[in-house]
C-alpha cells in the first residue's frame, strides 16, 4: 500500500525561519517535500484566515515558523502570531482539526539542522494523524 | 394606469423574526403597498405556489427571501423565485450568511435527525421513527421535503444581487432596500445594504475603547455587573463591534448587551470568526505559554461564539465530517 504523504502548508518568516529554510538547502540537507512554503514577512502576518484557507484548499497540517522570542523584527509579531495560535488550535477542535494538525515553532537563520527536524517531526505526526478529509 | 412593480417575500429555514421585521415596517409598509403589488407572502397572503409558476420569468422585480436553506423545499421555492425575479435579495442573517440554523454545521445530519426526533425530552418516539422522503402510513404514500447534509446561505444556492444584514435586520433597512429597488438607486451588484465600517465606528461606547487593550481574562456576561456606559472590551466582556459590519444602529450596545456579530463581516474581511478570533486573542496579555491557554479557556465556546451568525458561510463552512 502507498504510504500517505500529507500536504504540510508552511507559512515561514522571511527574516528567519525561511533563511533556516535557505541555509538548510544550500548545505544540501535533506528534508521532506511535504511542504509548500509561503513567504510571509513576520508570523505575525499569518492572519488566522490564512489558517483556515489552508485547510480549506487540501492541507492535511499547517506549520507556522517565525523567529525567537525577542528577536522579531517588528518586535512583538511572534507574540502575536503565539497568541492567536494557542487560541486557534483550541477553535480549530470544534472543526473537527486536531491540535497537532497546526504547529508554530521558532527558528532562527543559523538553525538549519532545526529547520529539518522540524519539518520531519511534522511531517510524522500529520502522517499518523491522517489525511484530513473535506 | 401603468401597472405597479411587483414584490415577492418568502421563507425558508428562519425563526420568523426576519417576517416580523417587515411587519414592524408599520405606516411604511403603505409606502412600500402604495409603490408595489405584494404577489407572493406566504406569511401574511394566501398566493400559492402555482401562483408564482403562472408568472413570467423576471416579472417580479425584487423578491426577498429569508432563512438559511436545507431543505429540498427551500431550494426549490428560492430557484423558482430566482427565475421569476429580477432582483433577488438575502434578508436577514440566515440567508445572508447561514445565521443561527447554520451552526447545525457543527454536528452530522444524523446526529441532528437523533437529537430532535429521539433523544429530547419533550419528544416520546419509542419506534424511533425518523422523517423520510418517502413512507407509507395506513396504506397510502406519503411525501416530505428531503433534509441535506449541510445548511447554506441562500447565495450558496442561488445567485444573490443583494444583501439585508442582521437578525434581524431593522425595519428602516428593509424599508430602504425595498425602495431602492423599486427606484432602481442600488448600489454595485453583491453589496451588503449596510455601513461599510465596522460597528464601533457608530457605536455610543466608542471613546472608552482604549488604544491598546491589556486582558488578562476574559469575563462572561453572569460573573460580572458592568458599566453601561464604558466598552465592554475595556471591562475584559467580549464584545464583537470590531469584527462586525455597522448599520443596526447599535441596538444591543444600546439595550446594554455586547455585540454577537449578527450583521455579518465588513467587505474586506471573508472570514468573521477567524477575524473575531485574530482581534481577541491580540489584546491579551501574556507572553506565557501556559498562562495564554488558561486565558484562551475562558472562552468556552470558542467556534459557537466567534460563528455564530456565519458559519456555513464561513471558510470551514463546519464540522469536517468524520
Ligand atoms: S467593542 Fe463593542 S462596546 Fe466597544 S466600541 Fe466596539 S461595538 Fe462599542
Ligand atoms: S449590536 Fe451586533 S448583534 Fe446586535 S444587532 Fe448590531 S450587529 Fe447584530
Ligand atoms: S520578523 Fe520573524 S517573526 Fe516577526
Amino acid at each position: 500500500m502507498n504510504r500517505f504523504e500529507p500536504i504540510i502548508v508552511g507559512f515561514l518568516c522571511n527574516w528567519c525561519a525561511y533563511e533556516g529554510a535557505d541555509a538548510a538547502g544550500r548545505a544540501r540537507k535533506p528534508y521532506p517535500v511535504n511542504l509548500r512554503v509561503i513567504r510571509v514577512l513576520c508570523s505575525g502576518r499569518t492572519d488566522p484566515q490564512f489558517v483556515l484557507e489552508a485547510f480549506k484548499e487540501g492541507a492535511d497540517g499547517v506549520l507556522i515558523l517565525g523567529c525567537h522570542p525577542g528577536e522579531c523584527h517588528y518586535k512583538e509579531g511572534n507574540f502575536h502570531t503565539l497568541k492567536r495560535y494557542i487560541m486557534l488550535r483550541k477553535m480549530l477542535m470544534q472543526f473537527g482539526i486536531e491540535e497537532d494538525r497546526l504547529r508554530l515553532d521558532w527558528i532562527s537563520a543559523s538553525e538549519r539542522d532545526r529547520f529539518v527536524e522540524v519539518v520531519s517531526e511534522m511531517v510524522e505526526r500529520v502522517r499518523e494523524l491522517g489525511p484530513l478529509v473535506r | 394606469m401603468t401597472e405597479k412593480p411587483k414584490i415577492a417575500l418568502y421563507w425558508c429555514s428562519s425563526c420568523g423574526g426576519c417576517e416580523e421585521s417587515v411587519v414592524d415596517l408599520a405606516e411604511d409598509i403603505l409606502t412600500v403597498s402604495e409603490m408595489a403589488d405584494i404577489v407572493f407572502w406566504p406569511v401574511a397572503l394566501d398566493f400559492k405556489y402555482k401562483d408564482v409558476e403562472a408568472l413570467n420569468d423576471g416579472e417580479i422585480a425584487a423578491t426577498l427571501i429569508n432563512g438559511a436553506v436545507r431543505m429540498d423545499e427551500q431550494e426549490e421555492m428560492a430557484k423558482l423565485l430566482r427565475r421569476k425575479s429580477q432582483l433577488v435579495m438575502a434578508h436577514g442573517a440566515c440567508a445572508h450568511l447561514g445565521g443561527v440554523p447554520g451552526l447545525a454545521n457543527f454536528f452530522e445530519r444524523q446526529d441532528v435527525l437523533d437529537r430532535s426526533y429521539k433523544e429530547v425530552p419533550t419528544v416520546k418516539n419509542p419506534e424511533g421513527t425518523l422523517p423520510e422522503v418517502q413512507s407509507v402510513a395506513h396504506g397510502r404514500e406519503l411525501e416530505l421535503s428531503g433534509f441535506h447534509d449541510r445548511v447554506r446561505a441562500l447565495d450558496q444556492v442561488v445567485d444573490v444581487d443583494y444583501y439585508i444584514p442582521g437578525c434581524p435586520p431593522t425595519p428602516e433597512l428593509i424599508r430602504d432596500a425595498i425602495i431602492m429597488a423599486l427606484e432602481g438607486r442600488l448600489p454595485p451588484k453583491g453589496s451588503v445594504l449596510a455601513e461599510k465600517k465596522a460597528l464601533c465606528d457608530t457605536c455610543p461606547r466608542r471613546d472608552s475603547r482604549p488604544e491598546r487593550l491589556r486582558i488578562k481574562e476574559f469575563k462572561r456576561l453572569h460573573q460580572t455587573e458592568w458599566d453601561p456606559e464604558k466598552c465592554f472590551l475595556n471591562q475584559a466582556l467580549i464584545c464583537l463591534g470590531p469584527a462586525t459590519r455597522g448599520g443596526c444602529m447599535a441596538r444591543c450596545i444600546h439595550a446594554n448587551m455586547p455585540c454577537r456579530g449578527c450583521f455579518g463581516p465588513t467587505d474586506d474581511v471573508r472570514d468573521q470568526g477567524a477575524k473575531s478570533l485574530s482581534f481577541l486573542a491580540s489584546m491579551i496579555d501574556s507572553k506565557d505559554e501556559k498562562e495564554l491557554e488558561r486565558i484562551a479557556d475562558s472562552i468556552p465556546d470558542p467556534a459557537g461564539l466567534f460563528y455564530r451568525y456565519s458559519l456555513a458561510s464561513s471558510l470551514l463552512k463546519g464540522k469536517i465530517p468524520g
